[in-house]
């Protein structure tokens, strides 16, 4: 091979780890991406003129043509589609990167056939490209709202046992008929619908992890590739999307409370299923770290603070002070929502925070700060559970139906800080811990403050 | 057992590099915050789109009067190359967001 291209696929190698490790963190992700695009680029444009084979004119006009065509209409879409439609944009060209190894596999069978080794890597790369082109492009479907979700019965039986007999047809064309086309065309045939049945029947809001670990199969898909030309490049890169692609699935399944089991074979997949189990039996509630809830409230540009009665029994008002400093000094709007009934007395609050020099025109009653919830970024809940329950508003069986509370629930986004699950001072549940908008950030009001100030100080 | 062995010997340095690989990118993407996910995956996303690579290596390798190779290889390099330029280009504007506000 190219002493050249070798050296520089090793660059974009090195770029792609580096872009990765800058994607991870909020100050370094644009330049991260930036640093992978220019890396993959160089890798193109080598690919293309930097290499041993005699190659007729009009192949490159053929390559230029496509790649003309691929970017404009690439950038196209990525440029028009509205911010809401990312995730389903996501999926979209994911499964176009599957459709591109599939095609590989496909024109590559034959040429290769005295070798079971490469037999084996593009059959391989045949099952996995297209499950995950049909299963990307039925996730943007679905996404979309152009497609419902559909349960056979027994489809989880269904799908197993496809999944086995797909592996099994593989092996058989490995070992006993490595020429047949008419055989390759079934596995394609039987791969594609074995990608559409994988997505069907997986509930709409666990779309985004269905999409991550379709995301990791496309990266090992082309890593698969890669081994059947040698190729570093796409072997490596295609390896950490893989294993980055299938650690990030985890991660977003524990956000969510959930098991990639769970999501997969779908206890509750659905969004109405999510909704009918909040209630009084409780139903998902979304944990949260200091790290992340301090990049939420750094980057948000109007913070409301809640205090209730935990705040006072862990003493944490000079650490809410210090929090609440901090972040005016980063340029964020950061007020107080006082409920009158917020701790064990009224004006417990009033006291407490004024103990530790907050200033008094940062805190806004009730009736005040109501209006105002529509338009903040963030609320920070600390130790207050029933002032801010919205069955007082929509639960007429409940005992504080009535009682006018803190509508934070029409804020972009709540954190709750609370030690446990533990109902309130009233004893009753709490539907907003339910809330999709809603993280929790369990801890004692003073750990878990001193934590975010000691993050938001990082950054 | 005797092929499986021989397949391990003659492909030592590859499991080498696949097995550390795993481990960089299980490395990179664990303590992410849940804020970056979608970015993270999107930029992931892109990175796939390496399978280009391979397209084009079909393309160069076809012969002129291999049409079927030709026409699969063009759609297979149109595909690639929307899931690259389409991948960063999206995760570009995703991280828009994080630009600060003042």
């Amino acid at each position: 091979m190219n002493i050249t291209l070798s050296i520089i696929y090793l660059f974009t190698t090195i770029a792609f780890v580096i872009g990765l490790k800058m994607l991870g963190h909020p100050q370094t992700a644009k330049k991260g991406n930036l640093i992978s695009g220019v890396g993959m680029g160089l890798a193109i444009v080598a690919t293309i003129f930097l290499h041993d084979f005699e190659v007729p004119t009009i192949n490159y006009i053929l390559i230029g043509t496509a790649l003309l065509v691929g970017t404009v209409i690439g950038y196209l879409i990525a440029i028009k589609v509205a911010m809401t439609k990312m995730p389903e944009l996501v999926s979209l060209f994911n499964g176009f990167g599957g459709g591109s190894a599939l095609l590989i596999g496909l024109i590559e069978f034959g040429n290769y056939s005295e070798d079971a080794t490469q037999t084996s890597t593009i059959i391989a790369a045949i099952i996995i490209g297209s499950l995950t082109f049909t299963g990307s492009l039925i996730a943007w479907a679905k996404l979309n709202g152009s497609m419902k979700d559909i349960r056979l019965p027994k489809y989880n039986l269904i799908n197993n046992l496809f999944v086995l007999g797909l592996i099994a047809f593989g092996a058989y064309i490995v070992m006993y008929d490595s020429t047949s086309l008419m055989l390759i065309y079934l596995l394609l045939a039987a791969s594609l619908v074995y990608g559409i049945l994988f997505v069907i029947p997986i509930g709409g809001a666990d779309m985004p992890v269905v999409i991550s670990l379709l995301n990791s199969l496309t990266g090992i898909a082309a890593a698969i590739t890669g081994v059947l030309y040698g190729n570093m490049v796409m072997m490596v890169g295609g390896i950490l999307v893989g294993s980055a692609g299938l650690i990030l699935t985890f991660i977003m399944c524990k956000a969510m409370n959930r098991s990639l089991s769970n999501v997969i074979f779908g206890a509750f997949g659905g969004g109405d299923v999510a909704i009918a189990a909040v209630g009084k039996t409780g139903g998902t509630i979304k944990k949260t770290t200091a790290s992340d809830s301090a990049i939420m409230l750094n980057y948000a540009s109007k913070v409301v603070i809640v205090p209730g009665y935990g705040l006072a029994v862990a003493q944490a008002q000079h650490v809410i002070h210090e929090l609440e400093e901090l972040l005016t000094k980063k340029g964020v709007d950061v007020t107080y929502a006082i409920h009158p009934v917020a701790g064990r007395m009224p004006g417990h609050m009033n006291v407490l925070l004024a103990e530790s020099n907050v200033s008094y025109d940062k805190l806004i009653e009730m009736d005040n700060i109501n209006p105002q919830f529509p338009n903040t970024d963030v609320v920070l809940v600390v130790g207050a559970n029933d002032v801010v329950n919205p069955a007082a508003h929509n639960d007429p069986s409940s005992p504080i139906y009535g009682m006018p509370i803190l509508d934070v629930e029409n804020a972009k986004h709540i954190i709750v800080n609370k030690r446990s699950m533990n109902a309130g001072y009233a004893g009753i549940e709490n539907e907003l811990f339910f809330n999709q908008k809603t993280s929790m950030l369990f801890g004692d009001a003073k750990s878990a403050l001193t934590e975010l100030v000691n993050e938001l100080k990082n950054m | 057992m005797n092929e499986l062995v021989e397949f391990v010997s003659n492909n030592l340095q590859l499991l080498y590099i696949l097995i550390l690989a795993i481990f960089i990118g299980v490395e990179l993407i664990k303590n992410v915050p849940s804020v970056l996910h979608t970015p993270l995956m999107s930029g992931a996303n892109a990175l796939s789109g390496v399978v280009i690579v391979g397209a084009l290596l079909v393309m160069l390798q076809a012969k002129p009067d291999d049409y079927l190779s030709l026409g699969l290889g063009f759609v297979a390099v149109v595909l690639g190359i929307l899931n690259v330029v389409g991948g960063f280009v999206v995760t570009d504007r995703m991280l828009q967001m994080f630009k600060k506000k003042k």
